[in-house]
């Protein structure tokens, strides 16, 4: 880990002039991944800003009927909050179905957001690495790819998003919410939020140097029932093969996202619209110009059958 | 003691306190975090510096350079040590591979440099600074590739490649049922919690090492060749021990350059792998590509089997002994082993939790569910069918103790294996396919000296002081046990020091052989101190009874205690062999029975129950001795499902080289777990008349589970770990 | 292997990886100016915090994690490190009442916080429920990922209390109970490689039957 210095931000404007003045400058909020890649010099900020008494710790209802997540609330905490237990299932069951429950207890929304890719030559600095050195070349590409990506990847990149909680956003049409150094305010729809690599792997997001999240709204419930179905190896404490995240109406219409195949949580609108045909189908415009390793192909297979599970339980 | 005859009756026997399920007497200082592991001797140490190790980039190939200006130059460094600033070093017996590179390089994150400082984050940070310039040349990474032209070879008779019995390829040819398939394991990481560790102090020529190591012995002995100076200057150190495995058997790189960096910087120093430095840098149970033919009469006799592996390891290094559990396993009368090993640039290969057995059997047991299958026969019918009483090769050998038989049908009573459906992917509950498997268990013990002092002190305390190591065993408390049977008091009252190279040298742990030789060594001190007190106390030793705290001889009667009333009484012995091991097979045996649920949409697979019958002799703590089994278990459910280092055949390293990526079960993979001991004392072991049970737990476990996973699904996998993506194209279509 | 087949897989290699062998043979000693220069010395920061109810003054390099302060710092070497990434549990501490992983912490962020470490639970003379329940189930083998399990356990009786919700939950709007299934999933962030996992639950299902 690089030496550097450390201040505590009282208000979110100063945190994002203080980071955005400086390139090698970081937020730093639960640390449960930043920190980490910083052990391994993956990330190298000079300067840490820690949000954490920036009070976006909240809540709250919108206006609109739904929810504003501040970008502080640990993950635990969105997890077990009542109104997201009741009318948004798909994202507590994301949450509870990532990570343990010491690092839930930690990680906050917004870094929950932002957390990088576990590829393994990402993390082995030894390695070629588009992502972590730019031009480097991607050594994974050729190598080890069974946990990679198989959709929306490039020649520069084949490594996946890696979360839970922000597929079940991508579901529900999640926005999230900026400030930068000046004050201005973004909505940045879910959708949007996380890049595909192109030739640019190094930049996960869209968001600029400084810009710093400070919530994530959740439009009015979609009704209908939520799954979250997490395919791993082991039963617990793993990343996902393929997860997917659904919210399917009585009359078998609805919404899915997938976990552990792209760069971000993918969902394809127009392969949401043939849900009431069946997984295959589903997953056939979904996952359509796919490109798979010989290592990952089994993740196409394994999408359409965990999604027809997902279905099944809709329909008992 | 030698031990050339078979056990009498003896003071264990009695089995007052030996034999007992008791807790363990390190309990209280584990579950409270007083237990200092080798990192956290701050009571015996101050003035650490910190060291952090950097490993090679490349895996093969030669370093050109090293600068390492920029590491000095950094805040808080104390010392940067490479080969280049340590002469030669020299490589102790049971390392492969040296451990500190230069000028070459022989696998990926071999140690390269140690960088010492104030501080570990400054440490960690000036390591990242030391440019090393590599000259990369090309390597042999593909075990597939490089099997092809491996020769056969033989662990224990150099210069022999195959061992038969009758003539196999004739009688196999004519069998009237048949079976050749080929399974393949892969390489394993022990992934104990704690990582390797050494502080290392000097104190002009002589050095004290804390660190976490099975084998003290081996690693004083080792760390002195490595550094050139003579053992009796260096005091080994590992009083709790973090887990191992098999991993800790050896000298690392964290004692070397502990050593090292002590040295240059001229006051103690601290060194810990990080962990995603410890697949790459350590050793690991090489991969095994393993073919099994057996042949049978149309009732399931075998007239011929065949089992042979190839597997890879560094120039010099040793084969993954995965056939030989198939020498005396069942009968047949035509018989074929036989190894071949291929040279690897790999990390080293070496010894982890039952070496040869587990894999062996993951492949073995397979076959002989696949044969009973073509047999149309119950698998438990098959096995118990071809069971064998003597050594198939030399029938004249029996085995000392067998119960495989026994432990088969009283597991397939206690588990309910008449409820199992014998024709495949038939039970089903909600979305689980569910299946249940067996497979037999076995494991060779092994004999080895072991030696222990024992003291007698004035207040009657009763304090033992051996080398052996308790790396999760149960060490302590069988030890302590031991010593209050044969001396007479509660197990309480004795204290039991290990792990210090200054007490007797042991059996240290490993290869299963840790318990009973350990404990044998403490009942043959035990002898002598008995003697001893009864001549303090002018009773005849031969009628002498030791019990309850008090020495009774014919109608005498007197306090422990009092016998050293004058003055402590110690006795050191040690327990030595004969050849009983040559005349009788000395085995333990068990079997596992699990039951399973693969998710027919997504194919992934969930252990349900377990259950292990296991027979090893007598069991000396049925509370430590069932811990080692369910650990074992759970470590069998990690090699079928999940485990596995995955080779870059490219750049030559394993890839998943960290916790997150080597996955190994957690809590939500295991159920409740069942054991059962057979009744067993076997007086060809060892006075103790126990046996090994530590690795007989893993033996056979993962392909209980791969035989449970294909009853459920009718798809037979060969190639571990069972992912899902292995079976996922031929389970029921359900989209 | 033949030396023909080596250089193709080489080849192979850099074809498929190019810049990857590039980059392993970069950073030549020439190439030194290129390094990164040493940053210079970090001051020091001051932290108070309240360990197991003690208040505490450290004055810390800012790269200290909260678990090298209670190790390296505090000597309280009850909180292990197993992996140092998140990854084992080893390091599980309570703070402010809710277990973390105190390796993925910057001491510097728990100005003010409470800890409660293993040490802060019981002592050997005097164990807490939790310690005694891992003793008298044997919850344990090597010892070393054990202050974390229990202080988790303690933690997830706790969090099954509190209605937080978990993997295994079938109705999310309904209370928690400590199931076996229930605990087991909350536990998995702690992991033993000893594989005392069936034993846990079992001391875990002692403790909170007592507490029911």
């Amino acid at each position: 880990m690089r030496a550097f210095t450390y201040e505590r931000a009282k208000d979110a404007s100063a945190a994002a002039r203080a980071v955005t003045a400086n390139p090698a400058a970081k937020f730093i909020a639960g640390g449960t991944n930043l920190l980490d890649l910083m052990k391994i010099e993956v990330e190298t900020p000079t300067h840490l800003v820690d949000v954490q008494d920036l009070g976006f710790d909240k809540i709250e209802a919108t206006r609109e009927g739904g929810l504003r997540i501040g970008a502080l609330v640990t993950n635990t905490n969105l997890a077990a909050e009542e109104r997201v237990r009741r009318d948004y299932g798909v994202l507590t069951r994301a949450i509870v179905a990532g990570a343990s429950g010491q690092l839930r207890n930690k990680a906050s929304t917004a870094g929950n957001l932002l957390q990088r890719t576990r590829c393994p030559y990402f993390y082995d600095t030894n390695m070629a690495c588009n992502k972590r050195k730019p031009g480097s070349g991607c050594a994974a590409i050729g190598g080890y790819s069974r946990q990679l990506g198989v959709i929306g990847v490039s020649d520069s990149c084949i490594a996946t998003f890696p979360g839970d909680m922000a597929v079940a956003m991508r579901v529900l049409d999640a926005v999230v919410e900026t400030v930068d150094a000046t004050g201005q305010r973004r909505s940045i729809p879910i959708a949007d939020f996380h890049r595909l690599w192109g030739d640019k792997p190094e930049q996960d997001t869209v968001l600029k140097q400084g810009e710093l999240i400070t919530a994530v709204t959740l439009p009015k419930p979609l009704g209908g029932k939520h799954f979250y179905e997490k395919v791993r190896d082991r039963a617990s404490y793993a990343y996902a093969l393929v997860s997917v995240a659904a919210v399917i109406q009585p009359d078998g219409t609805g919404r899915v996202a997938f976990g552990g195949v792209a760069p971000r949580p993918w969902r394809v609108e127009a392969a949401d619209a043939l849900l009431p045909r069946g997984a295959a189908a589903v997953t056939a415009r979904a996952f359509q110009g796919a490109t798979p390793t010989k290592d990952n192909a089994f993740k196409l297979p394994l999408a359409t059958r965990a999604l027809a599970s997902v279905l099944a339980e809709a329909k008992a | 003691m030698k031990f050339e005859t078979p056990a009498t009756t003896n003071p264990v026997d009695r089995m007052k306190v030996v034999g007992q399920a008791r807790s363990r007497i390190d309990g209280p200082l584990k579950t409270t975090g007083t237990a200092p592991y080798a990192y956290e001797h701050h009571r015996e140490i101050e003035n650490v510096a910190y060291g952090y190790v950097v490993g090679a980039a490349i895996a093969k190939g030669r370093i050109n350079a090293v600068d390492t200006a920029s590491a000095k130059a950094a805040p808080g460094v104390v010392a940067v040590v490479t080969s280049g600033d340590v002469g030669k070093l020299g490589k102790g017996k049971y390392n492969t591979v040296k451990l500190l590179a230069g000028p070459d390089v022989d696998h990926y994150h071999q140690a390269v440099a140690v960088v010492v400082a104030e501080t570990f984050e400054q440490a960690r940070a000036a390591a990242a600074l030391v440019r090393v310039d590599y000259v990369r040349t090309n390597g042999r990474f593909d075990l597939d590739a490089a099997l092809k032209t491996a020769p056969l070879t033989d662990a224990d008779k150099p210069g022999k490649g195959e061992d038969r019995v009758g003539k196999f390829e004739t009688a196999f040819a004519s069998a009237a049922v048949k079976l050749d398939a080929e399974y393949t394991t892969p390489d394993h990481s022990h992934a104990m919690m704690e990582p390797f560790a050494s502080i290392a102090a000097w104190d002009g020529d002589a050095l004290t090492v804390w660190t976490s190591n099975q084998m003290i012995d081996w690693g004083r002995t080792d760390l002195a060749t490595t550094l050139n100076m003579p053992k009796e200057k260096v005091t080994f150190l590992s009083p709790y021990i973090g887990g191992g495995f098999g991993g800790k058997l050896f000298l690392r790189s964290d004692a070397v350059l502990a050593a090292l960096g002590a040295k240059a910087a001229g006051r103690p120093v601290k060194v810990a792998m990080s962990r995603p430095f410890m697949a790459n840098n350590t050793t690991h149970r090489p991969a095994t590509r393993q073919r099994i033919r057996i042949g049978t009469t149309k009732d399931g006799t075998i007239t011929a089997i065949a089992h042979q592996s190839g597997s890879g390891d560094q120039p010099n290094g040793s084969p993954e002994a995965a056939v030989l559990q198939t020498n005396l396993l069942y009968a047949g009368a035509n018989r074929l082993t036989s190894m071949r090993l291929a040279v690897l640039d790999l990390p080293e290969g070496n010894a982890m939790r039952a070496p040869g057995e587990a894999p062996g059997l993951m492949a073995l047991e397979v076959a002989m569910d696949e044969m009973a299958e073509k047999l149309g026969m119950d698998p438990i019918a098959f096995r118990v069918k071809n069971d064998t009483q003597v050594d198939p090769k030399d029938p004249k050998r029996r085995f000392s103790q067998r119960q495989l038989v026994r432990c088969l049908s009283e597991g397939a009573q206690r588990f309910g294996w008449s409820q199992r459906n014998a024709t495949p992917a038939q039970v089903r509950d909600g979305r689980w396919l569910v299946g249940m498997g067996v497979a037999s268990a076995f494991r060779n013990h092994m004999n080895m000296p072991s030696g222990a002092r024992v003291r007698l002190g004035t207040d009657g305390v009763v304090t033992v002081e051996t080398d052996m190591t308790d790396i999760g065993t149960g060490s302590y408390t069988i030890i302590a046990q031991t010593a209050a049977e044969m001396m007479g008091v509660p197990a309480d009252s004795v204290i039991v020091k290990l792990g210090n190279s200054t007490f007797p040298v042991s059996a240290g742990s490993g290869g299963q052989f840790g318990a009973a030789n350990s404990t044998a060594g403490v009942y043959a001190a035990c002898v002598k101190l008995r003697d001893a007190v009864a001549q303090r106390l002018g009773y005849n030793s031969a009628d002498a009874v030791f019990d309850s705290g008090r020495v009774t001889s014919g109608n005498r009667s007197a306090a422990l205690r009092q016998a050293a009333s004058a003055g402590e009484l110690a006795a050191e012995d040690k327990v030595e062999f004969g050849d009983l091991d040559k005349t009788w097979q000395l085995s333990t045996f068990g079997a596992h029975f699990v039951e399973v649920g693969v998710n027919m949409y997504t194919g992934a697979t969930r252990l349900r129950r377990m259950l292990a019958v296991c027979a090893a002799g007598r069991i000396i703590n049925p509370t430590t001795a069932r811990s080692q089994v369910i650990g074992a278990m759970t470590m069998g459910v990690g090699s079928a499902l999940m485990e596995e280092l995955a080779v870059d055949k490219r750049f030559g390293f394993f890839v998943n080289h960290d916790l997150a990526s080597y996955e190994v079960p957690v809590h939500a993979d295991i159920p409740h777990q069942e054991v059962i001991f057979l009744d067993e004392a076997d007086d060809k072991a060892n006075p103790m008349k126990a046996k090994g049970i530590g690795e007989l737990g893993l033996c056979g476990v993962g392909a209980a589970v791969a035989n449970a996973v294909y009853n459920a699904t009718g798809v037979r996998i060969r190639d571990y770990p069972l992912t899902l993506d292995k079976h996922l194209d031929r389970l029921p279509a359900v989209a | 292997m033949p030396e023909t087949s080596e250089l193709e897989l080489s080849r192979r290699g850099v074809l498929t990886a190019g810049a990857a062998t590039a980059a392993l043979v970069a950073a030549p000693v020439s190439a030194a100016p290129m390094a990164i220069a040493p940053s210079p010395p970090t001051p020091a920061m001051q932290v108070r915090f309240k360990v197991n109810g003690e208040r505490r003054e450290l004055s810390l390099d800012p790269r200290t994690t909260l678990l090298d302060a209670l190790r390296e710092h505090l000597h309280l070497t009850g909180t292990k490190k197993g992996c140092d990434h998140g990854q084992c549990g080893a390091c599980t501490v309570m703070v402010d009442g809710v277990r973390i992983n105190s390796c993925l912490s910057l001491a510097v962020m728990h100005e003010g916080d409470e800890i409660t470490t293993i040490e802060g639970l019981g002592t050997p003379d005097k164990l807490h429920p939790m310690q005694a329940a891992f003793v008298k189930h044997d919850g344990y083998q090597c010892g070393y990922c054990t202050p974390g399990q229990i202080c988790s356990a303690v933690a997830v009786l706790d969090e099954i209390k509190r209605g937080v919700p978990s993997h295994v939950q079938g109705d999310l709007t309904a209370k928690p109970t400590a199931t076996n299934v229930e605990m087991r999933e909350r536990m998995s962030g702690n992991i033993c490689r000893c594989g005392a996992y069936s034993n846990i639950a079992e001391a875990m299902a002692e403790v909170a039957g007592a507490k029911a």
